[in-house]
């Protein structure tokens, strides 16, 4: 009786779930229509593209990453061979023969993906955690090392160019134009963040989970822990080729550099950034991704430095990276908690400006005394002049660095201890309601 | 002809490099039956369990589930052939809710294998069975929680949920009370014999009661070897039982004292 | 093949799979201890290099081989003790990303300090020339100390020379192991790091500061890398991606030795550093071998690109492939006793 009224109560909390979803999936594709009219030059557009291909690439590493509890150093293979295998098949459409439409492209690259998983993945699988993460290591400079051996697939220092605009035009469009191209890749991108969202939800994903929390249980419920990680690889294999497709496509050039330890390492980075614990967190670590790579690199030389500190700050401080944040916050919201905590957040910001400030200025003048030693030692760092010999611009900028931290740390120590106390008033919040239910 | 037991275990021996842990053991165990096995510590009882469900291979002998042989298996393949064990430290899957705890315990054994082209949400049969079994371990309010932030006791009842899930015949539980207050455990009893009726059923215990409460046979491990496989009032007068675990002195002086109020 | 290239071959080949020793007894040391791998292992192996360099422009070579080592081995215990030591609760793949950030950091610092051009560090003059030559003649081998001399110039004459500081590295490796060795074995807190390394709990419980072992055998195992790195760097070249550059290398040894094995370590770097040396130095391919067999290869022949790869080609990724080779035939390594 009581187990009839739990199925209709799931089976009505699901319902109410199902129109959050459509929201949501609908509010995902309005965004991937109408985000190139909101921005409109072509470097947005560029930008645009490649956060498509960066979503899918990094929702396919964090099937390992996140639901598999697999970490890879050399996941940039699939994407990179599919890349490989997917320029061949362009300039092969180009050459007349291979009759395919350019908009099937990414799926010989996911493909191609695929199958290296397959030939690849069952030795990697053989083994878990961290020696899993070292095989992914020595097999990405294995393929990385070949690349640079075998000219003729991999086009040597040069790389294997393309172009898109080959076959006959599908009602009109060639692919040529960057707004045509990123509407075929926003649609790779909603269809692939759908399928890898709906491998969620099926067997295979699920146990997937439970092999990440637990591989030797896994066993005694009947499952080969190995296959389930092998399917997975194999799944997201496939779809980091569609990734490396949709880049060859792009940027109608492949280089080796897209099976480098680089690109491994950015994938690792960003997802684990993003938040690995929830399936959008590697959304948001993508359009990091893209923003870091094509708009901070530019700001300073010192990005990956800047990059290198948030990550290692986040995995001691925020494992779940940026996605879990946000839940947090938004389960404190729900709860009406979230209004004492908005100053702290304010002051925390600025103490973090000032770091960023402070450590900002003397990266800068370092750059500038390494790089630019013909243009004298004055400067400009975010409007401010500074004289890069003088004690008086590096005292300052020290001074800054120092205040920044000292006050970042007692600041975050009082935080801390309000968040406690507010995660405690609302588990007592919980006991109660399920007390009264 | 006989029928096969349900569990047969064969000279099994089992070393860790020169440690003999397991030294020929010979168990029968018909279907149906419910068996505790006891021991003071250190005996290899939880060895043993490792050895049936395939954790360990081992050294020597042979096991057999319903007749077919099993030792040097891995645990999936035994536990596809129908039998099921649960651990003495939970060993659940964390950041799993107990529903999807439950719900995973069931997949293989409907047949779901490595589906990735059919919906969890779908699979009415498996989460009827995992409805089913959260109601008979009483954790149905529980539903959504995370298994890392169930009690102990709730914990405990869910590695037993996940050990029954799959609908084996033959169950093996790893000091299912181990860490409960008395009340908790005579809750607890209950639940294990409401959940393996018809089937049959090992159980590593230390709780005298437990044991005495739940089970048809006892079977008495000592330092690898069984002593005694008999009906409870049969190993409870064994004087080797006694023995082993007081002491022969102790036994003496124990047995003058019972036979000296049974006198007066 | 001649008698002077096989000894020098294999001589290199030692000196590299020794260097290679340093850093992988040092990472497996960190690892069976703490079961964390240290990602940026090779990053401490830089920093020893650029260390000794900044130091030795200063005051000289050998005041840069003493005190690079502990300076970066103290920065290494800092780390342990301030971030590391924060994310073990975590597990294992936090220690991994945490070592794996620490990289890059380290990578960035070293281009901002040092600017991202390679730096001229170079052996001292003491131990700037050969140790010895080897002069091969029609009439058989001889052996003559210190560099080339006029006979070299004769033409049946072939001289190969060993440079004297690849020497002393060698000397310094097998210093090291055998300090390291004794430590171990011999010394109390040796004794300690040994139990530590199986039953860390029980050792806890004994009453001794596990914590502060953990953060002395970091401290140890980034000494050890920047020991590594102050010869490599000299023998070598001192540029920012040579901790890339030898540290893939270094995690597959230890996997093909089999993971928290020194022994196995050792073996797997001596090994890979001799197959190296001589594959360097090799022309043959596998076209070669099939010719041999009395099959006909040309251009034209299928997988000819393939086939054609020269030894000397492939010599850099010859770790990797042993490193697939055992994972399918062995996966445990060669002396390998955890599983990870």
């Amino acid at each position: 009786m009581a187990m009839a009224e739990n199925v209709a109560a799931t089976a009505v909390a699901s319902s109410r779930n199902m129109n959050w979803r459509w929201v949501i999936w609908g509010g995902y594709a309005l965004v991937l229509i109408v985000a190139p009219l909101l921005w409109r030059s072509s470097l947005s557009h560029t930008m645009l593209s490649q956060m498509g291909i960066a979503i899918v690439a990094c929702l396919a590493y964090n099937m390992l990453l996140g639901q598999g509890g697999m970490l890879s150093f050399g996941h940039a293979v699939y994407s990179g061979l599919g890349s490989f295998f997917a320029i061949h098949a362009l300039n092969m459409v180009s050459g007349g023969q291979l009759t395919l439409p350019v908009s099937l492209v990414p799926l010989v690259g996911g493909l191609a993906g695929m199958v290296f998983a397959v030939l690849l993945g069952y030795v990697t699988t053989k083994k878990a955690g961290t020696p899993f993460a070292m095989i992914t290591l020595g097999i990405g400079e294995l393929v990385f090392a070949m690349s640079l051996m075998f000219p003729g697939f991999f086009g040597g220092e040069g790389g294997i160019s393309g172009n898109r605009v080959a076959g006959k035009p599908l009602f009109g469009i060639t692919f040529g134009p960057q707004i045509e191209l990123y509407y075929l890749i926003a649609l790779y991108t909603f269809v692939c963040t759908a399928a890898m969202f709906a491998f969620t939800r099926t067997p295979l994903g699920r146990m997937l989970n439970a092999v990440r929390d637990n591989p030797e249980r896994v066993e005694f419920i009947g499952y080969d822990t190995q296959f389930v990680r092998y399917f997975a690889f194999i799944a997201s294999g496939f779809f980091m080729g569609i990734a490396g497709g949709l880049g060859a496509m792009n940027f109608e050039i492949v280089t080796a550099e897209v099976v480098g330890a680089a690109r491994s390492g950015a994938y690792l980075l960003f997802t684990f950034l993003g938040g690995a614990t929830f399936f959008f967190g590697p959304i948001i670590g993508a359009v990091l991704m893209v923003l870091a790579l094509v708009l901070l690199s530019e700001l300073t030389l010192a990005w990956l430095l800047w990059l290198g500190l948030i990550f290692t700050f986040m995995v001691m401080y925020a494992p779940g990276g940026i996605a879990s944040l946000i839940m947090m916050n938004l389960r404190v919201a729900a709860f009406g908690k979230l209004k004492p905590l908005l100053p702290w957040y304010l002051v925390l910001g600025v103490a973090a400006l000032m770091i960023l400030a402070g450590g900002g200025a003397m990266i800068e003048m370092v750059y500038h005394l390494q790089l630019n030693q013909a243009l004298g030692p004055q400067m400009k760092f975010l409007g401010v002049p500074l004289n890069a010999h003088g004690v008086g611009s590096w005292a300052a900028a020290a001074l800054l660095l120092l205040a920044g931290i000292v006050l970042f740390e007692i600041l975050r120590r009082r935080f801390a201890r309000l968040w406690n106390r507010i995660q405690e008033e609302i588990e007592d919040t919980v006991r109660q309601r399920e007390a009264a239910a | 002809m006989s029928q096969a037991h349900a569990l047969e275990l064969r000279q099994i021996s089992k070393s860790f490099g020169k440690t003999q842990i397991i030294r020929g053991v010979d168990l029968a165990v018909k279907a149906g039956e419910r068996v505790a096995v006891i021991g003071p510590n250190g005996a290899g009882k939880s060895t043993l369990f490792n050895l049936i469900s395939g954790r360990f291979a081992p050294s020597a002998g042979e096991i057999l589930l319903d007749g077919q042989r099993i030792d040097g298996l891995r645990p999936y393949e035994i536990n596809r052939r129908g039998l099921a064990r649960s651990f003495q430290v939970s060993n659940l899957f964390s950041r799993l809710s107990v529903f999807e705890n439950l719900r995973c315990a069931v997949l293989w054994g409907m047949g779901y294998r490595y589906a990735f082209w059919r919906f969890l949400a779908d699979a009415r049969d498996a989460n009827e069975r995992a409805e089913q079994v959260m109601t008979m371990i009483r954790l149905q309010r529980r539903r959504e929680v995370l298994a890392m932030n169930l009690t102990y006791a709730e914990q405990r009842a869910l590695e037993i949920g996940i050990t029954i899930a799959g609908g084996s015949n033959v169950i093996l539980l790893d000091e299912p009370t181990a860490g409960m207050s008395h009340s908790e455990t005579a809750q607890f009893v209950e639940l294990i014999r409401e959940v393996t009726v018809g089937r049959t059923l090992l159980t590593v215990e230390h709780d005298m009661g437990v044991v005495f409460g739940l089970a048809d046979k006892i079977a008495v491990l000592v330092y690898g070897e069984v002593l005694a496989f008999d009906v409870p009032e049969a190993v409870r007068a064994d004087p080797r039982v006694k023995e082993a675990y007081l002491g022969s002195v102790l036994a003496e002086q124990q047995a003058d004292s019972v036979r000296s109020k049974g006198g007066s | 093949m001649d008698a002077s290239y096989l000894l020098i071959s294999t001589l290199n080949g030692l000196s590299v799979g020794l260097l290679l020793f340093m850093l992988a007894s040092g990472l497996t040391l960190i690892f069976s201890m703490m079961g964390v791998l240290n990602f940026a292992h090779a990053s401490f192996y830089m920093l020893g290099a650029y260390f000794a360099y900044t130091i030795a422009g200063l005051i000289g070579f050998w005041w840069a081989l003493l005190l690079a080592p502990p300076l970066v081995g103290t920065l290494g215990a800092l780390f342990e003790r301030s971030a590391l030591r924060r994310v073990h609760k975590f597990g294992h793949v936090p220690e991994l990303l945490i070592t794996f950030g620490l990289s890059y950091i380290i990578l960035e610092l070293v281009q901002l300090v040092w600017g991202r051009q390679a730096v001229d560090f170079k052996p001292p003059a003491a131990l700037a020339g050969s140790l010895f030559t080897i002069i091969s003649q029609p009439e058989g081998l001889s052996l003559a100390w210190g560099g080339k001399s006029a006979l070299c110039t004769t033409a049946s004459t072939i001289c190969t020379t060993f440079p004297a500081f690849r020497a002393f590295g060698m000397a310094i490796a097998v210093l090291m192991l055998v300090a390291l060795w004794l430590v171990l074995t011999r010394t109390r807190i040796g004794l300690v790091i040994q139990a530590s390394l199986t039953h860390p709990q029980m050792v806890e419980a004994l009453g001794h500061n596990v914590p502060r072992v953990f953060m002395l055998v970091f401290g140890a195992g980034t000494a050890l890398a920047a020991l590594a790195g102050v010869i490599g760097g000299a023998l070598r070249v001192t540029e920012p991606s040579m901790a890339q550059a030898v540290g893939a290398v270094v995690f597959a040894v230890i996997v093909i030795g089999g993971m928290g094995s020194l022994a196995g370590a050792f073996v797997a770097s001596v090994a890979l550093g001799i197959i190296e040396s001589f594959a360097v130095s090799s022309d043959h391919s596998i076209s070669d071998g099939l010719q041999a067999l009395g099959m006909a290869i040309s251009p034209e022949t299928f997988g000819y690109a393939v086939w054609s790869v020269k030894l000397s080609q492939i010599a850099a990724i010859l770790p990797y492939l042993l490193l697939v080779l055992i994972l399918i035939f062995r996966p445990k390594g060669l002396f390998g006793t955890r599983e990870g």
